[in-house]
């Protein structure tokens, strides 16, 4: 099933979804949705690692394994970056990234 | 699993030790004396420090995701040494009225993302690396966002944690591309023969690791999380984060990407020539200290670069020293304006003035170490810089040399613009004479031992050359 999708179409795929990730963080006005395009940019990743497991070395894991890992510390960046964006928010009650210029000097 | 291979882990178990015996100890404090913790944690990691310079076995853990061996153990009690530096100078600062009462949480995130460091140093595979530097970087957004009720902090840590993800995720992209042309992550397995997507992967992982050291164009981010960031972070962040990216970027130099050297000469000598003269020009003009600091620091990553371009063991010995230096003199910098801003609350460099008729033994270090930063001949800055531009002409890089020694004289000017504040310009209400406390005193004892003596005292110089010889 999956053999007949070539692997350079695959990689096309997530080396879009990729930079449609960096254009989001770069474009994007709303802090969370930064973070959204980060995590977009993480998945593209993962997908490549696991492709490339599927593809190429069928027989090995490590792609497999460092997804796991990716994802996990996505949770733990997102949580982190989360609580950052509340405490910013109960200060200048905005998470609009225009907002957040207190040092533009 | 044998007890031997969980000894080569000796740094990464003193850590976590430290750690849980803080969370122990902060148990037996009630809320209103946990700044007892303060002096707890500066013995702690003392002692964390004394025993990483032990000597050591070296070997490998996990199947050889772990190394150990000498000079993978050096930048780590280099590090150390930071870390230590920063506590003891933080002290003052913990004890105001906003933060005495979670005060271990300051040290549990530091502690952690030291932790990081060493992981990400010892690194043997692209996995454990990445891992380490997420646990470098995700306890220091935490911290740089520690003041809750300043919206300056939480905007640090704002910029800190975005920008670190991002350039995270640039780096992953370039680790898949590695995997997917030579199917292995061990550092030793990984052969490249020079196709263009494992070129491409390599400037993928530098980008990644160029936010973290701040080479531009990727410095973005460095004034404002450092302008933002409680001052004892700036300092965590200025010299021991960048610190460790820089050795991170020396091993994968030598291992990695060792067959790519001619691709990766081109990108450093670039980066380098824009690194230190943006970060040059940008300094220029800043009135607040800590941004001062941060273009400072970002034209220092451009003068280190200079000395990994060759790509000799020459070279990434000077880098080495380089960075020993660096800490005691950003350290002690970094140690005068946390003083200054803790008794005073003022952080711009017209505050300075006058600074010497109320507290010269303040100004001194401060000059000491800008001096030192700047490459005046008696002080250990010069010997570092020199080394540095050694190994550059070494390799034959003239024309980099010439630019960087023209850098050199634009940055001795901004340096003395500080000094001149403190020594020279009027002041009508000058900061008030003060005393420091203890520990910050130790510490910037310290600095200014080790800016005075690592530069005349060449055994130390010798040693690191030998390590370097030995192992890159």
């Amino acid at each position: 099933m999956i053999e007949s999708v070539p692997l350079n179409q695959v990689l096309i795929v997530t080396t879009l979804m990729f930079f449609i990730g960096v254009y989001g963080f770069l474009t994007r006005k709303n802090l969370i949705t930064m973070l959204i395009s980060v995590e977009l940019m993480l998945n593209a990743v993962n997908l490549n690692f696991v492709f490339f497991d599927r593809y190429l070395f069928p027989g090995k894991l490590e792609g497999h394994f460092f997804s796991l890992f990716i994802i996990a510390i996505a949770a733990a960046e997102a949580a982190v970056a989360i609580a950052i964006f509340i405490n910013l928010y109960r200060n200048i009650r905005s998470i609009n990234v225009e907002d957040v210029n207190e040092m533009k000097n | 699993m044998s007890l031997q291979e969980l000894l080569l882990m000796r740094h990464e178990w003193l850590l976590i030790a430290a750690v849980v015996a803080l969370l122990l100890l902060e148990l037996n404090f009630s809320e209103a004396k946990k700044t007892n913790v303060i002096p707890a944690a500066a013995i702690i990691f003392t002692i964390v420090t004394l025993i990483g310079f032990l000597p050591s076995e070296n070997g490998r853990a996990f199947g050889g995701m772990f190394i150990t061996d000498p000079i993978r153990t050096l930048m780590k009690n280099i590090l150390n040494l930071g870390v230590l530096i920063v506590f003891l100078q933080s002290g003052s600062w913990l004890r105001t009225q906003n933060n005495f009462n979670r005060v271990t949480e300051f040290y549990l995130l530091i502690i952690s993302s030291v932790i990081g460091v060493s992981y990400m140093i010892s690194a043997g595979h692209l996995l454990m690396f990445y891992l380490g530097l997420e646990l470098l970087t995700i306890p220091i957004a935490a911290a740089a966002s520690y003041e809750q009720y300043k919206s300056k902090s939480a905007e640090a840590g704002i910029k800190l944690i975005l920008s670190s993800a991002f350039s995270s995720a640039i780096l992953l992209f370039g680790i898949s591309m590695l995997y997917g042309t030579t199917g292995t992550l061990y550092f030793s397995d990984i052969k490249l023969a020079g196709e263009l997507l494992t070129v491409l992967s390599f400037v993928f992982l530098f980008s990644g690791l160029a936010f973290k050291i701040s080479i531009v164009p990727f410095h973005l981010w460095t004034a404002d999380v450092y302008e933002g960031s409680p001052t004892s972070i700036t300092s965590y962040l200025s010299v021991v984060s960048k610190g460790a990216a820089i050795f991170v970027l020396l091993i994968f130099f030598a291992s990695v990407f060792g067959p790519l050297q001619e691709v990766w000469q081109q990108v450093v000598y670039g980066t380098a020539i824009f690194t230190m003269t943006i970060g040059n020009l940008f300094a220029i003009r800043q009135q607040n200290l800590k941004r001062f600091l941060a273009f400072s620091s970002i034209a220092q990553a451009g003068f280190i670069l200079l000395g990994m371009v060759g790509g000799t063991p020459l070279g990434m010995a000077t880098v080495i020293y380089f960075i020993l230096i660096y800490v005691f003199s950003n350290l002690a910098a970094f140690g005068v304006v946390v003083a200054v801003e803790q008794v005073s609350g003022k952080i711009n460099i017209t505050d300075y003035n006058g600074l010497y008729n109320t507290n010269p033994r303040l100004s001194l270090t401060m000059m000491l170490a800008l001096f030192s930063l700047a490459g005046i001949p008696p002080l250990a800055g010069f010997f570092g810089k020199f080394f540095l531009f050694t190994a550059a002409a070494e390799s034959g890089f003239y024309t980099l040399l010439f630019i960087a020694v023209l850098n050199a004289v634009i940055s001795l000017y901004y340096y003395l613009l500080v000094v001149k504040a403190m020594f020279i310009n009027k002041s009508d209400a000058p900061i008030g004479y003060f005393q420091s406390d203890y520990s910050s005193r130790i510490a910037m004892s310290a600095c200014v031992l080790g800016i005075l003596t690592t530069g005349f005292y060449s055994p130390i110089f010798e040693f690191i050359k030998k390590l370097c010889l030995e192992s890159f």
